[in-house]
């Protein structure tokens, strides 16, 4: 067996507990506690650790098969469209990428000082550095539909007002 | 490996990952932008009379707090621990289970432990404690108490206009603490500090000057409803007859008055005017009661009194038997708990009778005022209406419950029985997500700022998150609602979560599917889109 | 650290029984007097508090519905969940006292995989609170026998229920068992759930441990550190016939118990274990939802300034002159 297939089977193998680990690491980025988004299962109740949780798996499957890129997309929007506007800078908006690395670092501790393995595993790790690249994208994407928004808004209340065509007024100065 | 030294753990610790934790007694917060509101300018404070007027922002360091503020704080807390009792059992009796904790949109959506109910009333609630307990004043952070410093002011500031008053925590919580009365009370005592919300402020001084939060004058207004009325001819080929004014109608109807001014609100207006001119109800507006919302309830009970003074004033002036009042959320949680209380006895009016069926509308016999889906269902039980649903056909709906809609007043089924019997596709969101225990759109109670869309986007997500649901199992496109917040709020949060869903009042429907006599065969909807089937078929 | 000063609370308690008892032999001051200072301040305090919040008035009709409004006739009206009359009101605040109603909405929704949505339940807090309060209402009930004399029947049947499964011998009581449990999970929630401990304050962890000890010390007591009912009971007669005496035979563990529950009732008025008390009075959970059918008052209602419609006309009378609209005054 090459070290590519020994490599592939044990990320396949280990998925479950790489996923965890990614998952975690990613809710260590929320403030306080983050036990309720860890823990709560329902995804009405509970949808931000509900998305990230499965849209992660999609990618990390993504990045082993080799899906087709739009579905990556997809899941990567999923992802930082919520992170776009929660307290994040943009940096530690998609940093959640990365720590795929440090996932599959800690679960793989002990093989990748076996040698050969650590060089496929950087090929690997180019791949997430590939969907980091994308995620900025994405993220750029998402802010800039949170400015359109504004703007559309704005211009809406700019027509609306020439509509009704008020005369400006400083009737709210008191009249002393 | 040696490239663990200078791996990705260290670069990523410079730019702060992981949050520092600590307990939410210390921590201070950061105006970010995006996340608070824009402050009134001076001239409006000083139009309403109201305190401490000048001019600041919140991500400034020095808030210029009046030199007594703590004191103003003070007095202000015993105040009002002394006038509501809710305001008194509610900082004392929270055993802090947590069962309320992951109820708010807001925690859900940010992960910020101080959107958790229990802790945004313990933002207040540790003040209480350290002056106006014995365990707070003995034993002090012991005991969950704090000093009362500016970053408390500016903590209050910011949580309590991350709060929408909308009470899903009071729901699941077994004595029935209910966060909004908190934040009223917090807003109130900010407010008592100069320190209030533009996007609130600003409507509610236009709303006391003109009637309305737009500041729309009698004379504009005369102007948006000819417009409405030619868009209705353009439509139907009626010309439908409206009156502003007039005295000795039967009923004055009450509006919010972004259903005149803003779309999707404007088709919901076309269809309220369609319906009353095919019932023949006899009834006029008011310019000078041309608001039926109340900015003044997201700033302290006595403005919300005075601008709801001007409905009874003006049902009284015109003589009119009864009113009827528009789809909105927090406008009826004002008319329907608060209203009789500030401004009543209505005994100068009828209790209301529908002129059409007859019903007498019990459940309003003493403020005398009735829900226009309340009076429609009424309307369409007794086949007073003829309707042809297909034409709503281009349209698979879901129905959101406005907080303000099901949790003061508990108007569930009307609006569902008017959908079901003017649209042929329908879909319920999930049962937590509905009914009383509906999400919030993120924006109430005055917080639906521009400036503060990042907060509105993540406290709307659990709502835009059921509706993503429906959407990828049924295919629905329209969120059907009865608020006027919502749909100045929804369509922008679908827009960012769910494209391709659009957000319509229930009176659009019904003025869609509305036959009226005489009217020209229909080719458009309301929104002048071409009704399902007579797509391409020529210019209209 | 909370927990820890809060177990350290409890142990210094136990340890000033043992010092009072044990060593320096105080038996009249924690078998008489301690209990009824405590007892007055019980009744003195919650009277307080009660009447505190009782006078404090509720300006506004505000309670919250969690159901179809009564309208329109033909359309079926929720009169648990939105209250219209006053059987509706008392329904809803018993379900709410007696079964923790709000607590029994926590939904969940899971996703299996048939793609079909299971409501299921996480319960749990409503279960470990509704068994731990009536437990705790049983064995209160139970302890009459040594209040009482005869004992009622009642009592009495109460008793050999609650002792119907015999776990040991001498009886463990059923509620024992589960107040044991109830409370155990009530306060591991507080310590394992991050999300709770978060938002937890050392007089939460006090009041579980506190009463953790007493039901401990009870449990000790029944089963392995038998003390001479007879005395006991003399002891509690003499006490609520305010005729006190202090008999010979009672065991230090039992003083150690009774301290601790002094503590308890002397503090329950301070602390948030008056939430009981509360519940029936909050205005979100005992009012109809009626307010379009009768008038709320709110007594401290007071004139204020407002715009009226002279003044609006005053201002905007030419333009309304030309749109064409009625007016009051024509100049």
């Amino acid at each position: 067996m090459d070290w590519a297939t020994i490599l592939r089977n044990f990320l396949c193998q280990k998925k479950a507990s790489i996923l965890e680990r990614w998952f975690n690491l990613i809710m260590e980025s929320y403030p306080g506690d983050s036990l309720f988004l860890k823990q709560e299962k329902d995804r009405f109740a509970n949808p931000v650790g509900y998305t990230i949780s499965q849209e992660i798996e999609t990618l990390y499957e993504g990045l082993l098969q080799g899906v087709a890129s739009d579905k990556l997309i997809t899941s990567l929007d999923n992802i930082i469209r919520i992170r776009a506007v929660q307290d994040f800078s943009p940096s530690q908006a998609v940093s959640f990428v990365f720590r795929l690395k440090q996932a599959i670092r800690d679960e793989l501790d002990k093989e990748i000082h076996e040698g050969q393995i650590s060089k496929e595993l950087l090929k690997f790790e180019s791949k997430i550095d590939e969907l980091a690249l994308l995620a900025f994208d994405i993220y750029m994407k998402c802010r800039e539909n949170i400015y359109e928004i504004r703007v559309n808004k704005l211009k809406a209340e700019v027509v609306g007002a020439l509509k009704l065509s008020g005369k400006k007024s400083n009737a709210y100065q008191v009249k002393k | 490996m040696s490239a663990e030294a200078l791996g990705p753990k260290e670069v990523l610790k410079t730019i702060d990952y992981k949050p520092v934790k600590r307990s939410w007694l210390e921590l201070t917060v950061e105006f970010r932008k995006g996340t608070y509101l824009y402050t009134p300018p001076r001239k409006l404070l000083d139009y309403l009379g109201l305190p401490n007027p000048r001019k600041w922002l919140p991500s400034e360091k020095d808030w210029q707090l009046p030199e007594n503020w703590r004191q103003i704080i003070l007095e202000g807390m015993k105040d009002r621990l002394s006038k509501y009792r809710s305001f008194q059992l509610f900082l004392d009796i929270c055993v802090r289970c947590g069962a309320c904790a992951d109820k708010c949109p807001f925690f859900i959506g940010s992960g910020d432990p101080k959107n958790m109910p229990v802790l945004r009333t313990e933002l207040l609630r540790s003040v209480y404690r350290k002056y106006f307990t014995t365990s707070g004043k003995l034993f002090g952070k012991l005991a969950g108490a704090r000093e009362l410093t500016e970053d408390v002011v500016k903590e209050w500031f910011y949580y309590f206009y991350q709060c929408t008053e909308c009470r899903r925590c009071s729901v699941f919580c077994v004595y029935g603490i209910d966060t909004c009365e908190i934040t009223m009370m917090a807003r109130e005592l900010l407010n008592s500090l100069g320190c209030g919300v533009n996007w609130i402020v600003d409507p509610a001084a236009k709303c006391y000057r003109l009637g309305n939060h737009l500041g729309l004058p009698p004379h504009g207004f005369k102007g948006v409803i000819d417009t409405a009325i030619e868009d209705i001819r353009e439509i139907t080929g009626i010309k439908v007859e409206v009156s502003l004014n007039r005295k000795g109608a039967e009923v004055l109807f009450v509006v919010p008055s972004a259903d005149y001014f803003a779309s999707p609100h404007w088709f919901t207006f076309l269809g309220y005017l369609m319906l009353f001119h095919e019932i023949g109800l006899d009834y006029t507006f008011s310019t000078y009661a041309s608001e039926g919302g109340n900015f003044g309830f997201f700033h302290s009970a006595e403005l919300a009194k005075r601008l709801n003074a001007k409905m009874y004033a003006e049902a009284k002036r015109l003589k009119v038997k009864w009113i009827l009042g528009g789809e909105c959320g927090h406008m009826w949680r004002v008319l329907h708990q608060y209203m009789d209380t500030y401004n009543g006895p209505a005994d100068f009016l009828e209790e209301p009778v529908s002129p059409i069926t007859g019903t007498k509308f019990e459940n309003a016999k003493s403020t005398k005022m009735v829900h226009i889906c309340e009076f429609t269902a009424d309307l369409i039980y007794h086949n007073k209406l003829k309707l042809e649903p297909s034409r709503n056909d281009r349209w698979k709906v879901t129905f959101h419950d406005s907080c303000n809609m099901t949790r003061a007043v508990g108007l569930f089924e009307e609006p569902r029985y008017i959908i079901k019997n003017v649209c042929n596709y329908f879909y319920e969101m999930p049962e937590n997500t509905i009914k009383e225990r509906t999400f919030c759109c993120g924006s109430g109670s005055g917080i639906g700022a521009d400036e503060h869309l990042e907060v509105r986007l993540r406290g709307g997500f659990p709502r835009a998150n059921a509706v993503k649901y429906v959407r990828e199992r049924y295919g629905v496109n329209l969120l059907a609602c009865i608020c006027a917040i919502d749909k100045a709020t929804l369509p922008p949060l679908l827009q960012y979560w769910v494209p391709g869903v659009e957000v319509a009042g229930v009176h659009e429907l019904v003025g869609n599917a509305l036959v009226m006599k005489g009217e020209k065969p229909r080719v458009t909807d309301l929104r002048f889109q071409p009704l399902k089937g007579e797509e391409g078929e020529g210019d209209v | 650290m909370k927990v820890l000063y809060s177990l350290l609370a409890v142990i210094v308690l136990v340890l000033v029984a043992y010092v009072g008892v044990g060593l320096l032999g105080l038996h009249s001051l924690f078998g008489v007097m301690i209990p009824y200072a405590a007892g007055a301040v019980f009744i003195v305090g919650l009277v307080y508090r009660v009447l505190k919040w009782a006078k404090a008035p509720v300006p506004f009709h505000i309670p919250t519905v969690c159901g179809q409004q009564k309208s329109l006739p033909w359309i079926k009206a929720n009169n648990i969940e939105s209250p219209h009359n006053t059987w509706g009101v008392i329904a809803r605040l018993a379900l709410e006292v007696l079964l923790f109603r709000s607590l029994f909405r926590n939904e969940r929704v899971e996703l299996r995989r048939s793609e079909k949505l299971i409501f299921g339940g996480n319960k749990y807090l409503w279960l470990g609170g509704l068994a731990f309060h009536w437990c705790l209402f049983i064995i209160l009930f139970r302890h009459l026998i040594y209040f009482m004399e005869p004992v009622p029947s009642v009592v009495l049947f109460v008793q050999d229920m609650d002792g119907i499964f015999e776990f040991a011998v001498p009886t463990l009581f059923l509620t024992d068992l589960v107040i044991l449990i109830a409370l155990t999970y009530l306060f591991l929630r507080r310590v394992i759930y991050s999300q709770i401990r978060y938002i937890s304050l050392s007089s939460d962890y006090f009041a579980v441990l506190l009463i953790l000890g007493v039901v401990i010390s009870g449990v000790l007591i029944r089963l392995f550190y038998k003390v001479d009912i007879a005395a006991v009971k003399e002891l509690a007669m003499g006490v609520i016939s305010f005729r006190p005496t202090v008999p010979e035979g009672i065991s230090l563990l039992f003083y150690i118990k009774l301290f601790l529950v002094s503590t308890l009732v002397a503090y329950f008025p301070f602390s948030k274990l008056v939430h009981g008390a509360g519940i029936l009075l909050s205005p979100t959970r005992n009012l109809k939802n009626n307010s379009r059918m009768r008038r709320h008052i709110n007594p401290w209602d007071y004139p204020v300034k407002v715009h009226t419609y002279e003044k609006y006309e005053e201002e905007f009378r030419e333009a309304m002159k030309e749109a064409g609209l009625p007016l009051e005054k024509e100049n």
